[in-house]
């Protein structure tokens, strides 16, 4: 927008260094109620080892990052074993430049029964950005997986009815995710074209 | 086959003739329809629809007058949000989220700030004086927005009286926002790290005028609803959703709560305060739309007990900051009341102009660059009029959201709308919906 080239930062500082987030894995004890979480889940899970790969405890948070392969079993367990009875939806994350696991999707959850909050991330690459869907476990995932990949394209294997959601059926690319540049889409109107912001005028 | 009629082209297919109907002359095609047994009709019920609360455009398949099957289509209100919060500095992203859910504007903003403050590590630093302006501002939200459901929800069925009383409620708690922050709605009020200015001079007696009002007003509906048998009628019974339904969808709010859980993030689970006021959580055990009537009824009034609480407090804090004192979040300047109007703060101006230079640079930098959020990922929730309003916030370390992401409470919610009416009249459909309170703004983003 407002003839600014590049990266499509438009706040004029194109050139700032960012710090990734820390890809390590916390330590016990976890404090709050995350050591309790993390012991039931090993007692009902026997697999835990093998499928969570790293847990995360970062600003009062708890996150399971979760193989894919393991995830509906995961999530079932902690929807019957654990009672996180609510799935709050599903939001994606494009990271290009961590390649091999380029999306993530992130599953807060709630469980009314104890009031507590964990949160599982999955990882995939942008190769073969599939993840099974937790639909059969929370159906209410429903439309945030459809949601997800509407702006990510990861595909949700399983889904009753993966189609777009929030843009036109027929939308080319997946808005949200980074190498979709914001703005320069023309916009058409009983076949006259209005054409992008960016092209519309320029501040040289 | 018939002659060809444009308004109703029909075709072939493999379930038998399917026809079209675009508007124009009905008469030709109900001729048409009468030959044939077959009585299953699909019919597109908005997105340009009075009764569907916004665009929503629902797909209802009809044997008769009831509704076999319905199905909703969002994205008519997609405005891109998230994505453009990206490419906007921490305390530019106030301004685009309160455009989200815009009758809960002040929602939108706290769930928002209340992220960014986690990610800050600020959230204990908040003044307190800040706090109870923003459950104050909520409450009276609260009050408008549910005036909103409940006016639109009973015009929808037809009841027009109620509209009028309702808006004229929620036209006394715009005119307090107008009062604060200068506009009515989407007023980008609530900051990271605090509020956008302190309350302007005799503030505090007007709201409690207000709440005065609102409360003899409330009777006004009250009595024109509760109990009425037509509204009855129309209302119990209707839009059924279990306790079960409600955990398997994920749907909270009055929804929620009409099933008779009191699930309530303001009491469960309190941010910004909410431990320290008294108010009760409304339920209903009818699981209906007359259950989640009455809970919205309910908590108008728990919501003026809160905002008075909320006033004597601010009489307690009166001069106390609205800001965090970092100066490295702080925004640099408070607006100030000049010869001309509300605007930039004269002292400021002549502080940054003429006597300091490192003033100058740290304004500059703080409003072009904005301040830096360290990395990570937090989700920060609270109990908006429709629900949990969770924000999912990631920071890579720089001065804009690197992923900003939404649990919208309409967006989740609506998915009820096939539980709650198929099977049911079409004319109860309309009912359904309206006790879900679903806000396209905040459905699409």
């Amino acid at each position: 927008m407002f003839g600014a080239r590049g990266t499509g930062d438009t706040s004029g500082y194109g050139g700032l260094v960012r710090s990734a987030a820390s890809t390590g894995s916390s330590e016990r004890p976890y404090g709050s109620y995350f050591d309790e979480v993390a012991d039931d889940l090993e007692r009902a899970y026997p697999l835990f080892s093998e499928a969570i790969e790293r847990v995360v405890v970062d600003r009062g948070e708890l996150t399971l990052h979760v193989k894919r392969e393991k995830l509906v079993e995961v999530a079932m367990i902690l929807r019957d074993s654990l009672k996180f009875e609510m799935g709050m939806g599903v939001s994606g994350i494009h990271y290009p430049k961590d390649s091999g696991r380029e999306l993530h999707a992130v599953y807060p959850l709630l469980s009314i029964t104890n009031n507590r909050r964990v949160r599982l991330e999955v990882s995939v690459p942008d190769a073969d950005a599939h993840i099974p869907s937790v639909v059969e476990v929370w159906a209410g995932n429903n439309w945030h997986e459809r949601e997800t990949f509407d702006m990510f394209g990861i595909i949700f294997d399983g889904h009753p009815g993966l189609t777009r959601i929030l843009m036109p059926d027929d939308w080319q690319g997946h808005p949200q995710r980074k190498d979709y540049a914001l703005g320069g889409i023309p916009v058409e109107y009983k076949g006259a074209t209005t054409p992008p912001p960016n092209e519309r005028r320029s501040y040289k | 086959m018939s002659v060809f009629d444009p308004y109703a082209p029909s075709r072939d297919t493999t379930e038998g003739t399917v026809y079209s109907v675009t508007g124009g002359d009905w008469d030709a095609l109900v001729q048409e329809i009468g030959s044939t047994k077959e009585e299953r009709v699909v019919v597109n019920m908005g997105p340009q629809h009075p009764s569907t609360h916004g665009v929503l455009r629902l797909v209802l398949e009809l044997e008769g007058e009831t509704v076999t099957e319905a199905r909703c289509g969002i994205g008519y209100l997609h405005t891109g949000i998230e994505k453009n919060m990206e490419y906007r500095s921490w305390t530019q992203g106030t301004t685009f989220v309160t455009r989200m859910d815009y009758l809960g504007p002040l929602f939108n903003e706290t769930a928002y700030c209340l992220a960014v403050e986690k990610l800050l590590g600020i959230t204990e630093d908040v003044p307190e004086r800040a706090n109870v302006i923003r459950v104050m501002m909520m409450e009276l939200n609260r009050i408008s927005s549910h005036m909103v459901a409940l006016g639109t929800g009973a015009l929808e069925l037809g009841a027009i009286s109620p509209m009028f009383f309702a808006f004229r409620e929620r036209e006394t708690v715009l005119d307090i926002f107008e009062m604060i922050s200068g506009l009515r709605m989407n007023m980008a009020y609530v900051r990271p790290g605090g509020v956008q200015q302190d309350l302007p001079a005799g503030a505090i007696p007007k709201i409690r005028d207000a709440v005065k009002l609102m409360r003899k007003n409330f009777k006004d509906n009250t009595t024109l609803l509760v109990g009425n048998s037509i509204w009855m009628k129309r209302t119990q019974g209707i839009g059924y959703l279990d306790l079960a339904g409600c955990t398997t969808l994920g749907i909270t709010g009055p929804v929620l709560r009409s099933t008779g859980l009191p699930w309530d993030l303001r009491k469960v689970q309190p941010y910004s305060g909410y431990e320290n006021y008294n108010f009760d959580v409304i339920t209903a055990d009818s699981c209906d739309v007359y259950g989640r009537f009455l809970i919205r009824m309910g908590e108008l009034e728990q919501s003026l007990r809160i905002v008075e609480q909320a006033l004597d407090k601010l009489e307690k804090l009166e001069g106390a900051p609205v800001m965090v004192a970092d100066k490295k979040i702080a925004w640099p300047a408070q607006l100030a009341l000049g010869g001309d109007g509300l605007g930039n703060s004269l002292d400021h101006i002549r502080e940054i102009m003429g006597t300091s230079m490192e003033s100058l640079i740290h304004h500059f930098k703080l409003v072009t660059e904005g301040f830096r959020v360290p990395a990570g990922q937090v989700y920060a929730a609270i109990e908006s009029p429709r629900g949990e309003l969770g924000a999912h916030v990631v920071s890579d370390g720089g001065t804009h959201p690197y992923r900003m992401h939404f649990r919208e409470p309409s967006f989740n919610n609506l998915q009820a709308t096939s539980a709650m009416s198929e099977g049911g009249m079409i004319a109860d459909i309309i009912g359904a919906v309206a006790s879900i309170d679903p806000v396209m703004g905040g459905v699409d983003r």
